[in-house]
């Protein structure tokens, strides 16, 4: 196998990424934290993968509103899906599976999108329109997501420059996939309708990288407002990537952020590829005009044949065709992406749309793994009348799939010659990526008749202007000057206590570090160790770390008092007073210099010196003692300074032995 | 619809909308530039629905979402062009082959075929062969297909005089030798027309099949194909010679059931499911491939064009919906309107409140016809079980043993457009012409299950309904 078109991903650098032009946008879908979902009162945020009862429903391209027909409605058409849908009698009621008309829009889902919006800069829409978003798949029952556009044109501000921000949309989430077996598709309906916003950026991300960093700032904007979803599923993005002279290809439902960098070098690598495909193509003669394939049932054929595939092909009495592609030979094996070659572009079309999902599902003359006899091959060429320079690509399965099949090899091939597609391509777990379908275009939006517009006033949007939190960005700033450790920003800037820090630090002068370690690390020790430290209100944070400023606390004793307060309480809400309480039945207060002596000289009389042969052990011994009466009440510091001054007017003659020790 | 520059139109806009357009001289179809004191938008100007406010103006982005602008933030809008959408379903010319059986198609309106209308904001039904032939290719498997549009209305527009001029047609069809008629009707009144048409068109050679669909064809999950592909497989093969409805029987996508003109319902508001045979079993179900019959006692189809039609109808009928407290001003008030004809659906076996007796009174005297049905829909008028029912029947009230109260309403408004004579009226009445009235109950003619019954969930598990 040839190497890949690219240098290997560990060793890119963002001169190489320009070099080949590589552009990139994102498409952030964040659900919100409703009660309900957003077009019936089903409640938000339900699961259940067990079910009561089943669906089945078809799917037929509709025209948009333009008169037009979307190129993916009709690829699904090809595919005739049956499509089930599971319901739960907990998660859905006749709305999702489209037996009733949709009930009005969900309030609190419009509200939290506007302070979004406003968020992320957008020029506001006065009236939201409905919009149907086809989707032929079967990923929603009606054929169509509900979907609105809230405003268009915004910005965020990333390193020196900005990226801007296309549109921010409201929509109902998709069914999630059970399995997908040759005609029969499964889908859960728990997930369908909940609302979610996608937000979606211009191309102006240049390498894998800061897509990665463009796509955390958005995900950090949404968690800031502190009203959207949280865990495994709730945030997914759809990465565009286009390379110059390629075309935009989507790839769908990247679960992880972490996994966006390779799959664009991998995406990248297989339009540089591809594109090279195109020219070795072109130079051969064969372009969209000139591109001569043929195919023929060729089941007789192979009836001896080896290739276990084939084989069991034949005795389930399945057919077998080959295609000839004129002018493809030894183009099939180009590799696309790390691990992955030219032909599997053929297998995936094979797979999605001619619904022929058992892999291996074709076999093509370059293989060079395991493959028919070369006398089959002979015996092929012959019967396709191919030149040494064709290509041939053999299919089996039902009699109309492997026509489809035939069909779609074709139409890939043709493709070919010009260069990449426009495809929706799902992620794989290795970072590269595979057909899911032909990327939809705006054909398949049209007005959705269910629903009146929605007019959305200027007190609406002053209502959300009033709730919505700092922006992010500005929060990070200001953690960073009070020194709070960067894991602690990241963790702390789009937390619920973003308010409770900023005024700690203003009114109680702490630092962004003690009130990163507090709030951030310790608070994740106390949750950990399920003490659940969210009961704390903010107030009663603050009264803690009021105490901690009057010096009435230690550092150290800020988390003894938390999970000493946690443990005795079992109240769901820790408020302020609850804290004072506390600290006036244990009458914590500051200790004077006086007291503080007093409790060095009670330690000193009471330890039997004799017992340590320096006076450096005696000092360590005394420390410990000392801190484990005083832990939380004096700063280690002062304790230590107290010892060592009490130390030398007791023991004079021997400070010598122990000064700097 | 194509641009022409010269006319700049302004499809349903009015008021601050309208002057906003017009200041900037620009308009629908308009591929607009706005600058609004809430930022900038760029997009083509769409017609305004007519019920929604004359405050905003709508476009259409170019990501093909539409949004609105308050016309009041409007600063300046600049056309760069124009683009007009061109809705069309590719017409294609439909098959003919000379060996397959030839369906007329009657358009009535309703959601079966519907496009876009920016006025109303909803959808209007759009119909054409070929338009059908390019949405549903199927069709041609079946048959040789004609449409005809009759009218372009809803459901519930029909009325006295689209029943009368598609019997009318109806007669004309079969006498041109088609062997058999779909009839594409809005859902909400099918199973009113799908009667009078049993009573109007007696003794068809051919079946005669209702067809509509709950989910409009715009959609992709629309029920509109399979119900048409089942509803013309029905014309052009079944050998069931009645006036039926073809429609979804689960909410799945799998099979229609065919339903008698006379006992059948809309049950449902909004489910695909939603026509039920009631009281009684369904004729027959079928899928693209197959028609299984689940009765022989329905007419067969014959060589012979030897059907009658009797497009008879009276407007003077009407319905009362018994409820509890009900006063016999009412039913006076219908008396001395001028109607001639009154079904009461009433509780329970067919009961009405004392009070009302003096207006069955006054019916009697003033000559009016008074028939009985039940609320329940299931089961039979009862007169003999109680005092009431009784008393009732002496006022001259008629139990109309388990006819459906709206297949009653338009068999007396039939009845009472070809006599006045009261024991010509009752025997018309009392003989049924299609199973309005059926003789027996079969055990399993009343289903309705209730969910959460561990045997129903389990039925629901494992069957796709």
């Amino acid at each position: 196998m040839d190497a890949l078109p690219l240098k290997p991903f560990e060793e890119m650098t963002p001169t190489d990424y320009a070099h080949i032009g590589l552009k990139c946008g994102l498409e952030v879908h964040q659900q919100l934290l409703t009660r309900s979902k957003l077009f019936c009162r089903c409640p938000a945020g339900h699961y259940s993968s067990s079910y009561d009862a089943e669906v089945l429903r078809h799917m037929r391209p509709t025209l948009s509103e333009m008169g037009e027909y979307d190129g993916t409605a009709l690829m699904e058409k090809k595919t005739r899906k049956n499509i089930t849908y599971r319901l739960h009698h907990a998660t859905v009621c006749t709305y999702e599976f489209d037996d009733t008309p949709p009930f009005f829009i969900d309030d609190q889902a419009i509200d939290i999108a506007l302070e979004l919006a406003l968020l992320l800069r957008l020029n506001l829409v006065n009236e939201l329109h409905i919009a149907r978003k086809q989707y032929l798949d079967g990923s929603i029952p009606t054929g169509f997501q509900r979907t609105t556009i809230l405003g268009v044109d915004g910005w965020l501000p990333f390193k020196d420059r900005t990226i801007r921000v296309r549109q921010l949309g409201l929509e109902e989430d998709s069914c999630r996939e059970v399995s997908d077996h040759g005609h029969e598709r499964t889908y859960l309906t728990d997930r369908l309708g909940m609302p979610l916003i996608e937000v979606v950026t211009e191309p102006e991300m240049f390498t894998p990288q800061e897509t990665a960093e463009v796509c955390n700032l958005i995900r950090k904007v949404c968690r800031s407002t502190q009203k959207v979803r949280r865990g495994y599923g709730a945030t997914r993005q759809d990465v565009n990537v286009s390379v110059e002279g390629g075309t935009r290809v989507e790839i769908k439902g990247v679960p992880q952020i972490w996994r966006i960098p390779r799959l664009i070098y991998n995406e990248a690598s297989r339009q540089v590829a591809l594109l090279g495909i195109m020219k070795e193509l072109n130079r051969r003669g064969v372009t969209p005009d000139t591109i001569t394939t043929a195919s023929k049932d060729v089941t007789e054929l192979l009836i001896k044949a080896s290739y276990a595939p084939v084989r069991s092909a034949i005795d389930r009495n399945l057919k077998v065709r080959c295609v000839k592609l004129c002018g493809f030979a030894g183009l099939l094996n180009t590799p696309t992406q790390e691990h992955t070659i030219f032909a599997k572009e053929f297998s995936d079309r094979v797979r999605v749309i001619a619904c022929l999902s058992e892999l291996p599902n074709i076999v093509h003359s370059d293989s060079a793994s395991e493959s028919l006899w070369p006398q089959d091959w002979q015996k092929l060429r012959k019967r396709m009348q191919a030149h040494e320079d064709d290509a041939l690509i053999l299919v089996w399965g039902d009699d109309r799939d492997v026509q489809t099949a035939c069909e779609e090899i074709v139409i890939r091939a043709t493709e070919a010659t010009s260069g990449v597609p426009s495809d929706t391509r799902q992620p794989l777990k290795d970072g590269t990526n595979g057909f899911e379908r032909v990327l939809p275009g705006a054909e398949r939006m049209y007005p959705d008749t269910d629903l009146p517009p929605i007019e959305i006033p200027a007190e609406r949007v002053n209502r959300a202007r009033a709730v919505m939190p700092e922006f992010v960005w500005q929060t990070e700033a200001t953690f960073r000057q009070g020194a709070m450790v960067e894991d602690d920003i990241q963790r702390l800037c789009i937390s619920p206590r973003v308010l409770l820090i900023q005024r700690a630090m203003n009114e109680l002068g702490l630092s962004g570090k003690l009130l990163g370690v507090v709030l951030a690390q310790r608070m994740r020790a106390l949750a950990r160790a399920e003490r659940r430290p969210e009961r704390f209100s903010d107030e009663a944070l603050f009264a803690i770390l009021q105490a901690h400023s009057q010096e009435r606390l230690a550092k150290e004793g800020i988390a003894w008092l938390m999970e000493l307060i946690l443990v005795q309480s079992t109240k769901d809400e820790i408020t302020d007073a609850d804290v004072i309480a506390v600290l006036d039945e244990l009458d914590i207060q500051k200790m004077t210099d006086q007291e503080l002596q007093c409790e060095v000289a009670c330690a000193i009389q009471a330890a039997d010196r004799t017992q340590f042969s320096t006076v450096a052990k005696l000092r360590r011994f005394l420390m410990g003692e000392l801190m484990k009466a005083l832990i939380g009440l004096v700063d280690g510091r002062r304790v230590w300074d107290c010892l060592t001054t009490t130390l030398r007017t007791v023991e004079p003659n021997l400070a010598e032995q122990w000064t700097g020790t | 619809m194509n641009g022409k520059a010269a006319t700049k139109t302004t499809d349903g806009y009015r008021g601050p909308g309208l002057a906003v357009l017009q200041r900037h001289g620009v308009g629908v179809w308009s591929d607009v530039e706005v600058q609004t004191m809430g930022g900038r938008f760029r997009g083509i100007i769409l017609p305004r629905s007519e019920t929604a406010d004359d405050k905003h103006i709508v476009l259409k982005l170019n990501s093909g979402y539409n949004i609105g602008v308050a016309a009041e933030t409007v600063k300046s809008m600049t056309e760069h062009g124009r683009r007009a959408a061109n809705y069309k379903i590719p017409e294609q010319q439909f098959p003919i082959d000379a060996g397959k059986p030839n369906v007329v198609l009657f358009g009535t309106g309703g959601t079966i075929a519907s496009r876009l209308d920016y006025r109303s904001g909803a959808v209007i039904p759009a119909f054409s062969p070929g338009e059908l032939y390019g949405s549903v290719p199927e069709l041609a498997d079946v048959c040789n297909l004609r449409t005809e549009k009759l009218f372009g209305v809803f459901s519930e527009n029909m009325g006295p005089e689209q029943y009368i001029a598609l019997a009318k047609r109806i007669g004309q069809a079969i006498e041109e030798g088609v062997d058999g008629i779909v009839i594409g009707h809005g859902t909400d009144t099918m199973h009113h027309t799908a009667a009078v048409l049993t009573f109007m068109v007696q003794n068809p050679p051919i079946p005669i099949v209702m067809v509509g669909s709950q989910r409009s064809s715009d959609r992709p999950s629309s029920d509109a194909a399979l119900n048409l592909i089942c509803a013309v497989k029905t014309a052009a093969e079944s050998d069931i010679a009645e006036v039926v409805v073809c429609m979804f029987g689960p909410t799945s996508d799998e099979y229609c059931l065919i339903h008698r003109g006379t006992r059948v319902r809309k049950m449902h508001s909004s489910y695909r499911s939603t026509f039920r045979t009631i009281g009684d079993i369904p004729l027959a179900m079928i899928d693209p491939q197959t028609i299984t019959l689940f009765r022989d006692d329905y007419k067969r189809r014959r060589r012979d064009r030897n059907v009658h039609i009797n497009p008879a109808y009276s407007d003077e009928v009407t319905m009362l919906y018994y409820y509890p407290g009900m006063k016999p001003d009412v039913m006076e008030a219908m008396i001395e309107k001028g109607y001639r004809g009154i079904v009461i659906a009433g509780t329970g076996l067919g009961h009405v409140n004392k009070p009302t007796y003096r207006a069955l009174q006054l019916a009697m005297d003033k000559g009016v016809h008074v028939y009985m049905t039940v609320q329940t829909l299931w089961g039979f008028v009862g007169m003999y079980v109680y005092e009431t029912g009784r008393e009732m029947m002496a006022l001259g009230v008629m139990p109309l043993a388990n006819m459906l109260p709206e297949v009653a309403f338009v068999k007396l408004s039939w009845v009472l457009g070809q006599t006045d004579d009261r024991e010509e009226v009752k025997r018309l009445m009392l003989k049924s012409i299609g199973d309005e009235i059926t003789e027996r109950e079969p055990y399993n003619g009343y289903l309705i299950y209730q969910g959460a019954v561990p045997e129903v969930q389990e039925f629901l598990k494992k069957i796709k309904r």
